[in-house]
């Protein structure tokens, strides 16, 4: 049985259509990305499966338990770390934890104890006795990680749980969720930038105008949209030469200027050797070379027609990529 | 531990938190205390004479007979001051994080009515211990002044719970903030500063029918001739039917908060 399971949900407000009619399912020890730009859907998504707002049609299960109908067994299996940490900037973070635990039903002293080891975990135990509205985004981040963990849910929900963070400390982020993920815990994950998605999920869903328009492991989305390919810069005079020999080895795309030449190979990074072998006994010299993957971006424009991130995401993602 | 326990543990912990939030942030202490203890020093040291016009119900000092005007008024902003921090709450996104988690949700709002009593109680004891020092006398000797405590305490809770409730269908801070002015009409539109017998109309009906004049009554007869079964009985209806108003229009609020979103 799937962790969550999604059938025809939908939400309205008033004539707004937020979430029309989506499905989907989650399996249990799974990370999921829910991926789709600001106002596609996803936190109305995660707001109803987390049992904050009620549906207006469909149905879904999360932990085994419906979410109408039984809403308090799924808040007692779920953690929630909501976008943009709701934390009081008056309470410091062991109150919060505390305050979680006994949210949660534990007793005093678990609480307790349970506080200070999550603060531990989270590399806040020397700020614990700070306020939060002291906090750096980052730290505020952790403070919410934490405080969603403090009844070891079986399902976690995390709201654009990067979003506005620097790359250390979304990279932080992103290293916990990979813990916890190992650890047993199914994790629902929304977010906006697609590096997060790639690095981080096990299956993505894309959701735009409140419809899921993909679904699918990030390698066989962006499978669909095509192979990597491999663009060559050349000397200008070598260009066409170039174009003769790499039409052999795999099939030619539109050149994006005249010194560039970029041809699709079907292994990626193992067919690097054979092309640049090829250009040498041609006696080609070759000025650089970048193997280019198909991105959940170009799945994003396959499947909707624009971007999902604006050009500054991009940048950032960039920036967090690996060398 | 049953539910009936966890849920008392919710309400004590949130009542705490809701204590803390108020002496952590001045802005919501200030209206409780100062403004109240700021306005019963002007009015005792300006119209102290006041107590010798006719129809002026006999009292040892106008400090004695200003006390429960002055813990009323402080009750009744520490009930605003609640609503305000709630929808404080609500703009941030805090209170998702509790109806995220399995508790009843009325509890929620519970927390927050029982963290608001505790500041009645607070106000309460402010006022009498201001009043013991300055030399006011309290009539009805300690069960008096446990009484007039209670009474205060319990409409805290009544206020709060018409606070929390405007709190949870706005969502809006400045909208509960906004009625900070009506809370000082509806004081003044009841005996607590001053004696029906001496205001004119329409004042003095709308005064005579306001249900704080009946609670400000039920605290201040312990306090300036002693206790009375008619005033308490009558402030403890005022407070029951605000009480079930308030907690009427907060289980309305909270379902249609819980459908909209």
């Amino acid at each position: 049985m799937p962790s969550i399971a999604v059938e025809g949900l939908e939400r309205a407000f008033g004539e707004v259509r937020a979430v029309q009619g989506i499905d989907l399912a989650v399996e249990e020890g799974e990370i999921y990305g829910f991926l789709g730009p600001n106002g596609a859907g996803k936190t109305t998504t995660v707001r109803m499966l987390t049992t904050l707002l009620l549906p207006t049609g469909g149905r879904a299960s999360v932990a085994g338990h419906d979410i109408v109908a039984e809403a308090r067994q799924v808040r007692g299996s779920i953690g929630v770390a909501l976008q943009e940490a709701a934390l009081d900037p008056l309470m410091t973070g062991r109150e919060l934890i505390r305050l979680q635990a006994t949210l949660q039903g534990l007793p005093p002293a678990a609480g307790r104890e349970r506080a200070d080891a999550l603060l531990e975990r989270v590399d806040l135990a020397d700020a614990a006795d700070r306020r939060v509205g002291g906090y750096s985004g980052g730290m505020k981040r952790r403070l919410d990680l934490a405080a969603a963990l403090v009844h070891e849910p079986s399902v976690l929900f995390l709201d654009e749980p990067t979003t506005g963070l620097d790359p250390v400390s979304r990279k932080t982020i992103w290293e916990e969720v990979r813990a916890l993920n190992d650890d047993g815990t199914t994790v629902f994950l929304t977010t906006q930038y697609l590096e997060e998605a790639d690095q981080l999920a096990d299956n993505v869903g894309i959701i735009d105008s409140g419809r899921i328009v993909a679904e699918g492991t990030p390698e066989s989305l962006k499978g669909e949209v095509g192979n990597p390919y491999i663009e060559l810069l050349v000397g200008e005079r070598a260009v066409a030469e170039a174009e003769r020999v790499c039409a052999e080895l795999g099939r030619l795309l539109p050149p994006k200027d005249g010194k560039r030449v970029l041809v699709e190979v079907e292994q990626g990074a193992a067919d690097i050797p054979r092309v640049v072998r090829a250009l040498d006994e041609a006696g080609i010299a070759v000025e650089s070379l970048e193997l280019v993957r198909p991105t959940l971006d170009d799945v994003f424009v396959a499947k909707t027609g624009h971007h999902l991130e604006k050009e500054e995401d991009r940048d950032a993602d960039e920036e967090m990529a690996p060398a | 531990m049953s539910d009936l326990a966890k849920s008392a543990r919710v309400v004590r912990a949130l009542g705490a938190r809701s204590i803390r939030q108020t002496f952590r942030r001045p802005q919501l202490m200030a209206p409780i205390v100062v403004f109240p203890t700021l306005l019963l020093a002007v009015q005792t040291g300006g119209a102290g004479a006041g107590i010798e016009l006719p129809g002026f119900p006999p009292v040892q000092s106008f400090l004695q007979f200003m006390l429960a005007g002055s813990m009323m008024q402080s009750m009744m902003l520490a009930g605003n001051s609640g609503g305000i921090a709630f929808a404080v709450d609500i703009e941030m996104g805090f209170t998702d994080r509790l109806f995220a988690a399995p508790i009843p949700r009325f509890a929620i709002v519970l927390g927050r009515l029982a963290g608001t009593a505790a500041l009645g109680l607070f106000a309460a004891i402010w006022f009498l211990a201001i009043g013991l020092i300055f030399g006011a006398e309290i009539a009805g000797g300690v069960p008096g002044a446990l009484l007039a405590m209670a009474l205060t305490t319990a409409a805290a809770l009544a206020v709060g719970g018409i606070g929390a409730a405007i709190a949870l269908r706005t969502g809006s801070a400045s909208v509960v903030q906004g009625l900070f002015p009506l809370v000082l009409v509806v004081l003044f539109l009841s005996s607590a500063f001053f004696p029906q017998e001496l205001m004119i109309e329409p004042a003095k009906t709308i005064a005579r029918y306001n249900p704080l004049s009946f609670i400000v009554e039920g605290v201040r007869e312990p306090i300036i001739s002693g206790i009375d079964a008619t005033h308490t009985l009558e402030a403890v209806a005022a407070i029951a039917g605000i009480v079930v108003l308030g907690l009427v229009l907060s289980a309305r609020a909270l379902r249609h908060r819980l459908r909209v979103g």
